[in-house]
């Protein structure tokens, strides 16, 4: 019904691929307008109004998800004159690059059809058949009653060997997308069509459940939710090259935020390459560099860290063989034999050691400055976490003891939501101000830190009074709430322009 | 299913016609699912004159999941795992590589002529692979001494 205008469309969007390649942004345009066509129901687009740090993303179902697969088949299907079937297996050929693949049919149809697995004649319906005489290359059985299937490459097995062929590929090896003929060394890819002729039901709904997670997993402007148990994808145009400039952290249907670039949780203000970085550095050195900073020293020339357990001053580096004094740093070779007291505190070669010293313990301590404050807010917003189980008794408790109603309770799950997602904000500041490197913009960033931080502990001392207490403090409770909020939507928007403009100076490459 | 039926053919068609340089034999009469496989040496390789026993041990899916294939002589080869496995990587062989309408035949075929024909590049001993890339004469020197050694008994 709807076929021709399908058709001018994608006439339409082709031509453009053509004119203006490699432009993500206007496929990704076009796309959005073809999902819309099958989804206008359910858009659930975020964007009341956009702050800087937000960004438009929607959810998808399974279902949606199946749809949209079949949408995109079909209108394919109709513009090049092949099967639906024949088109989904071009189609995840192409990780679902609808352009490349119809431009790459219409140059050389023959060859694509052949790289993608398919061959290039599409008669016959799949059935299966009694051929007399037939052996199956798999079994070796020959019975006269034989029933048994070939696809269009026409290599034939009994049903048999072919259903278990299938069924061990979709089960046990999660294979859906690029399943081949069991032929020795036939490339050709096992339709759909062949698939449902053959297995049994169960197996076909796995074999659904693969294809779609491969859809997702092709598609660059989808990802799955990565709660578990979710089963929602979400569809947001930021693309990985983008990362640099922008932080995109979404929301499930599950309510499960998480950043779309990385999949991890919710990391804003911080872009992904710099949380990947801390967090390698994290699971490096958090455990250890207390330690270190305690219990050793570096070796003066070649900068090794070095434990002293024991003996005398006369240190040797064991790795460069640099031999110097653990008390002085200088040179052991001009400390003649005062080998248990160092006197020569003074002398010139222990200084500068020291000052080298120094300053790589500085490095240290900075980092640990803002690592002890990412941790601290990463285990206080645990806290809050459990806090907020039990909000929901105080809520329960609050309502028998003031004669207040569910619904005038309410401002204490608003609170507890408000106090986790702030020290999810604070938490990554910390990371993102590791990095950072002084320029005029971050005093104003670390003063919103700090007014919002300030407005967290005030909000977290109140939330955690007694249960007879809260009532009172209703009021005082819902204003630090929106007070926090209202911090954390500023010093979000305002790490998030100056990210987009490239305003931030940082002090590593990434 | 029909795995018997398939090993059988496929063990007849073997001694009744072996490819050169194969011989092929059940380890036990009982047993279909234990082959023991002599390969010679290939001419010019520095396995010539050797007798390399490999043993091919089908599991109850062949031919849905590939055989396993060790060596059990010694063999100085960069493919060929040097401990009591003797353990090859063959790339048909992996799972989602083989197809069940592949033969055993293809699979001691590619063998043999991966002794004649080393794949530095998928090695699954580095030293020996960097030897035969780097060193071509020691390489073929130390394998002759271990086809030598090792590969000797007539089978």
């Amino acid at each position: 019904m709807d076929s021709d205008d399908d058709f001018m469309s994608d006439a339409s969007s082709n031509v453009d691929f053509l004119d203006d390649q490699g432009s993500d942004i206007e496929s990704m345009d076009d796309f959005g307008d073809d999902i819309d066509v099958g989804f206008s129901q359910d858009k659930d687009i975020i964007g009341k109004t956009k702050k800087p740090y937000e960004v438009d993303h929607k959810v998808l179902s399974p279902e949606d998800i199946e749809r949209e697969q079949n949408v995109q088949v079909n209108e394919v299907s109709s513009i090049l004159g092949l099967p639906p079937e024949s088109c989904a297996i071009l189609l995840r050929y192409g990780r679902w690059n609808r352009e490349k693949v119809i431009e790459s049919y219409m140059d050389r149809p023959e060859k694509t059809l052949e790289d993608a697995g398919l061959g290039t004649n599409f008669e016959g319906a799949a059935k299966t058949e009694v051929i007399p005489g037939f052996m199956c290359d798999i079994c070796c059985e020959d019975g006269d009653d034989l029933e048994t299937y070939a696809m269009r490459c026409g290599h034939r097995f009994c049903v048999d060997c072919y259903r278990h062929y299938l069924g061990q590929k979709i089960r046990e090896e999660g294979e859906a997308s690029r399943i081949q003929c069991p032929g020795d060394s036939c490339h050709m890819i096992v339709d759909s069509k062949s698939l449902s002729l053959l297995v049994t039901e169960d197996l076909k709904d796995r074999y659904h459940t693969l294809l779609i997670r491969t859809y997702v997993d092709d598609k660059e402007n989808l990802k799955w939710c990565p709660a578990p148990n979710c089963e929602y994808a979400v569809d947001c145009p930021v693309r990985q090259r983008e990362l640099n400039r922008i932080v995109p952290t979404v929301q499930c249907g599950c309510k499960h935020n998480f950043c779309f670039g990385c999949t991890l949780n919710d990391h804003q203000p911080t872009p992904c390459a710099l949380v990947k970085k801390w967090l390698k550095k994290c699971e490096d050195d958090s455990e250890t560099a207390n330690w270190i900073s305690a219990n050793t020293k570096e070796c003066p020339k070649c900068h090794s860290t070095i434990e002293k357990n024991g003996g005398c001053n006369h240190m040797t580096c064991r790795k460069c063989k640099h031999e110097f004094c653990w008390m002085c740093m200088g040179l052991w070779s001009e400390h003649g034999t005062s080998w248990y007291n160092c006197s020569r505190f003074e002398e010139k070669s222990g200084s500068e050691a020291r000052t080298d010293q120094a300053r790589s313990r500085a490095s240290l301590e900075r980092y640990l400055h803002y690592y002890n404050r990412y941790a601290n807010h990463e285990q206080s917003a645990k806290l809050d976490r459990d806090l907020y189980l039990k909000t929901e008794k105080k809520m329960t408790s609050l309502q028998s003891q003031s004669g207040l109603s569910w619904i005038e309770v309410q401002f204490l799950d608003t609170a507890s939501q408000a106090l986790q997602q702030c020290r999810q904000t604070l938490k990554w500041t910390y990371a993102f101000a590791y990095y950072l490197a002084r320029n005029n913009l971050t005093e104003i960033f670390e003063d919103n830190q700090k007014d919002l931080e300030l407005a967290v502990e005030n909000l977290s001392e109140m939330f955690e009074k007694p249960v007879p207490e809260l009532a009172n403090l209703k009021v005082d409770i819902l204003d630090k709430t929106a007070y926090c909020n209202k911090r954390r939507v500023i010093l979000l928007s305002d790490t998030a322009e100056n990210l987009k403009d490239g305003e931030w100076s940082f002090n590593v490459e990434w | 299913m029909g795995s018997q039926k398939r090993i059988a053919k496929e063990l007849a068609e073997l001694v009744e016609s072996p490819p050169e340089g194969i011989k092929v034999e059940l380890a036990n009469e009982a047993d279909l699912y234990d082959w023991r496989v002599y390969l010679n040496g290939p001419e010019n390789s520095p396995f010539h004159n050797g007798t390399f026993l490999v043993k091919l041990k089908f599991p109850n899916e062949y031919p849905f999941k590939p055989p396993a294939v060790n060596f059990a002589t010694k063999i100085y080869h960069p493919n060929v795992t040097n401990d009591e496995k003797g353990s090859m990587c063959l790339g048909m062989l992996r799972p989602d590589e083989w197809k069940p309408s592949s033969r055993v035949v293809a699979v001691l075929q590619f063998a043999r002529q991966l002794l004649a024909e080393p794949m530095p590049d998928d090695a699954v001993e580095g030293r020996i692979a960097e030897q035969y890339k780097n060193d071509r004469a020691r390489y073929e020197e130390v394998a002759r001494d271990w086809t030598r050694r090792y590969a000797n008994e007539k089978a």
